[in-house]
C-alpha cells in the first residue's frame, strides 16, 4: 500500500511538472507580453525603450529559459506578482481559495444528500413511474448549460420573487454575518450541484440495482431482514463504493463548474480569478491559478483511490511493475 | 432500430432534433421570406416585446431575436456536429490502437485519456482559446479570420470529447481481438492495421455510434460555455452561447433574452443524450428493456 502510495505521489508530481511546462508555454502564446501592455499605456515610448525593457525583464530570452527561471523561483516559494492586483500571487490565491473550497464542499454535500435518497427511491422499483421521473430529471441535470441554469435561478429567485440576491458575496453594508453569507451562497451552490446530483444519482441507482440482484441480498431477505435494513445496511454500503471513485474523478468538472458559477454570481474564488487573469493578461496569476486547480483535482483523484481501497478490503494495490 | 422507434423518449428527442436542424438549415430562407436580416440593427426598436413584426421581440441592438436564434442554431449545431465527428474519429483511432496493440502503448494512451477526463478542462480550454495564433507563425489576417476561429473552436471542443469514445472503443476492441475471425485474419498474415480497420472496426461500430451521439451533447455544452464567456464564436456572428453573454446585465429589463437561447441549447443537449441512451439500449442485445 505505501509503495503504491509513493508511486502515485511521484506520478502526480510528474504530471504537475509537465502541466506547469505546458501551461507556461501556452501562456507565452497569449496576445502581447507584459512589456507590450506597458508600452500600450505610454504613447511616448520608443522602440529602443521597448527593447531595453524586454531585456530587463528577460523577455528576449527563449521561452524554455524563462520557464526554468520561473521554476527555480517557484520552487523557492516565489511565484511573482499579479499584474491586475499588484500583489504577490500567493497572497491572492490564499485569499480566494477558501471561497472556492467552501462552494465546492457545500455543493458536494448538497449533491450527496439529494442523490442518495433519490437513488434509493429509484432503485426500489426500477421501471416504475418514480424511477422514470427521477431518470428524466437526471437527464435534465446533466444536459442543462450551467450558465443558463444560473440565469434562470436569478430570474426566478432574484427578479420575480425577490427572495435571494442575484450575486455578490455579502450585502454591501457588510452587516449580515453568517446568515447573509449563506443567503448569497444558495443560488451558486444550486447551480454548481445540479449536474453533480444527476451524475451521482444515475451511478448510485445502477450500482444499487446491481447489488440488489446479488446472492447475499437474497440471503438477507430470506433471513427475514426488513426491506429498509436490506437497503441501507446491505445494498447501500456496497453501492456507495463506485460513488467514492466518482466523487474523486468528478472534482475536475466541479472546478470547471466553479469557474462558471463564480463568474455568474461574482464570487471571488479561484475560478473567477483564473478567468479574470486569463482575460486580463495576468500571466503569473493565471499560471498559479491553473496549477492550483490542477493540483486540487489530482489530490482529489488520489484521495478517492485511497478511500476506495480503505473501504473495500478486497482491493489490494500493488506498485506497478517497473515503477 | 425497431426497438428505438418504440421508445417514446427517443422518438420525442428525434422529433426535436429534426425540427431544430431543419429550421437551422432553412434559416436563410426564413430570413428572406420575412424580408429581414438577422444582423440588421434597429436602435429605435431596442428590447421591444414580441409583436407581429418580431415574433419573439428584439435584442439590445434591435435585432430580431427569432432570426438570430435560427442563425445561432446554424452555427452552434454545425460546430457541435463537426467537433463531435472529429472527437469520435480521434477517439476511435486511439481506442483501436490502444486495444489492439496493447502493452505499453495502451498504458500510456489510457493514462492520457484518464488525465483528460480528470483535469479541470474549462480553465485549460480558456487559456487555449485565448492564445494568439499569429505567435505560432500564422499570418495575422488568417489568425484573426472567422474561419480560423471556427476551426479553432472545433479543435478545442474535440479535445474534450475523445477520451470517452476511446475508452469504449478500446473495451470492445479488447474483446474482439480474441475472437475466432480475428485470429483467422491474423493466421492469413494480414497486417495489424488491416485487421484493426477491416475486421475489428466494423464490429465496434455500435459503441462508436453511441459514444458519438453522446459526445454531441457534451460538445454543444462546451461550445456554448466558451462562446458565453466570450472565447468561442465572436459577435456579430450569433451562436446560442454568445447570445446569452449580455443577458445577465439586462436580466431586470428583458429576462426573455436570457431564456430563449438557453432553452434551445438545453433542448438540443437533452434530446441528444436521450437519443444516445436509447441507441445504447437498442444496439446492445444484452440489455433487457426496463
Amino acid at each position: 500500500m505505501s509503495r503504491y502510495l509513493v508511486g502515485r505521489l511521484i506520478q502526480t508530481l510528474v504530471v504537475l511538472l509537465l502541466l506547469s511546462m505546458a501551461t507556461y508555454g501556452l501562456l507565452g502564446l497569449m496576445p502581447g507580453d507584459p512589456v507590450d501592455l506597458m508600452a500600450g499605456a505610454d504613447p511616448d515610448i520608443t522602440p529602443a525603450d521597448i527593447a531595453r525593457l524586454k531585456a530587463l525583464y528577460g523577455l528576449d530570452r527563449p521561452i524554455w529559459e524563462r520557464y526554468l527561471t520561473w521554476l527555480s523561483a517557484a520552487l523557492q516559494g516565489d511565484f511573482g506578482y499579479s499584474r491586475l492586483y499588484a500583489q504577490p500571487v500567493l497572497d491572492i490565491v490564499a485569499h480566494r481559495l477558501p471561497t472556492t473550497i467552501l462552494l465546492i464542499g457545500l455543493s458536494l454535500v448538497a449533491a450527496l444528500s439529494v442523490a442518495v435518497p433519490a437513488a434509493i427511491v429509484a432503485a426500489r422499483n426500477p421501471g416504475g413511474w418514480v424511477d422514470r421521473t427521477i431518470n428524466l430529471l437526471c437527464f435534465a441535470g446533466v444536459s442543462v448549460p450551467p450558465f443558463w441554469l444560473a440565469l434562470l435561478l436569478i430570474i426566478l429567485f432574484a427578479v420575480v420573487l425577490g427572495w435571494l440576491p442575484a450575486g455578490g458575496m455579502s450585502t454591501a453594508s457588510g452587516e449580515g454575518g453568517v446568515l447573509d453569507r449563506a443567503r448569497h451562497l444558495i443560488l451558486p451552490v444550486l447551480t454548481l450541484s445540479a449536474a453533480t446530483v444527476a451524475a451521482y444519482t444515475r451511478h448510485l441507482r445502477s450500482a444499487l440495482i446491481e447489488v440488489l440482484g446479488e446472492d447475499f441480498i437474497r440471503t438477507a431477505r430470506a433471513k427475514g431482514v426488513s426491506e429498509h435494513r436490506v437497503m441501507t445496511r446491505h445494498a447501500l454500503r456496497n453501492a456507495l463504493l463506485p460513488v467514492v471513485t466518482l466523487v474523486g474523478l468528478d472534482l475536475g468538472s466541479l472546478v470547471s463548474g466553479a469557474l462558471i458559477t463564480e463568474t455568474m454570481f461574482s464570487q471571488l474564488g479561484m475560478g473567477k480569478t483564473i478567468y479574470d487573469a486569463v482575460m486580463g493578461n495576468d500571466y503569473n496569476l493565471a499560471l498559479v491559478g491553473l496549477l492550483t486547480a490542477a493540483t486540487a483535482t489530482l489530490i482529489g483523484n488520489l484521495a478517492a483511490d485511497i478511500a476506495y481501497a480503505r473501504l473495500d478490503p478486497r482491493i489490494v494495490y500493488r506498485a506497478e511493475p517497473g515503477s | 432500430m425497431r426497438r428505438l422507434f418504440r421508445d417514446p423518449a427517443a422518438l420525442a428527442a428525434l422529433l426535436v432534433l429534426s425540427v431544430l436542424s431543419l429550421t437551422a438549415v432553412c434559416a436563410p430562407l426564413i430570413e428572406a421570406a420575412m424580408g429581414m436580416d438577422a444582423d440588421a440593427v434597429d436602435l429605435f426598436n431596442r428590447l421591444s416585446p414580441p409583436s407581429p413584426a418580431h415574433p419573439l421581440g428584439t435584442d439590445k441592438l434591435g435585432r430580431d431575436l427569432m432570426l438570430r436564434l435560427l442563425e445561432g442554431g446554424r452555427v452552434s449545431l454545425a460546430v457541435g456536429l463537426s467537433a463531435a465527428l472529429v472527437a469520435s474519429a480521434i477517439g476511435t483511432l486511439i481506442g483501436l490502437a490502444s486495444g489492439y496493440v496493447g502493452g505499453r502503448l495502451d498504458a500510456i494512451l489510457m493514462r492520457i485519456a484518464d488525465g483528460v477526463i480528470a483535469l479541470p478542462l474549462l480553465p485549460l480550454l480558456i487559456v487555449l482559446a485565448a492564445i494568439d495564433l499569429s505567435k505560432l507563425g500564422l499570418p495575422p489576417d488568417v489568425a484573426q479570420s472567422e474561419t480560423t476561429s471556427l476551426v479553432r473552436l472545433v479543435i478545442l471542443v474535440s479535445l474534450v470529447g475523445w477520451p470517452v469514445t476511446a475508452r469504449l472503443v478500446r473495451a470492445s476492441t479488447l474483446s474482439l481481438r480474441k475472437r475466432e475471425f480475428v485470429e483467422a485474419a491474423r493466421t492469413l498474415g494480414y497486417t495489424p492495421w488491416r485487421i484493426a480497420l477491416r475486421h475489428v472496426l466494423p464490429n465496434a461500430m455500435a459503441p462508436i455510434l453511441v459514444a458519438a451521439t453522446l459526445s454531441v451533447g457534451n460538445v454543444v455544452l462546451f461550445e456554448s460555455v466558451l462562446s458565453f464567456l466570450g472565447l468561442g464564436i465572436r459577435p456579430p456572428t450569433p451562436s446560442w452561447g454568445n447570445m446569452l453573454t449580455g443577458a445577465q446585465e439586462l436580466i431586470w429589463e428583458a429576462p426573455r433574452l436570457a431564456i430563449w437561447p438557453g432553452l434551445l441549447i438545453f433542448a438540443t443537449v437533452v434530446s441528444v443524450n436521450l437519443l444516445g441512451d436509447a441507441l445504447r439500449d437498442a444496439l446492445d442485445p444484452k440489455t433487457v428493456r426496463r
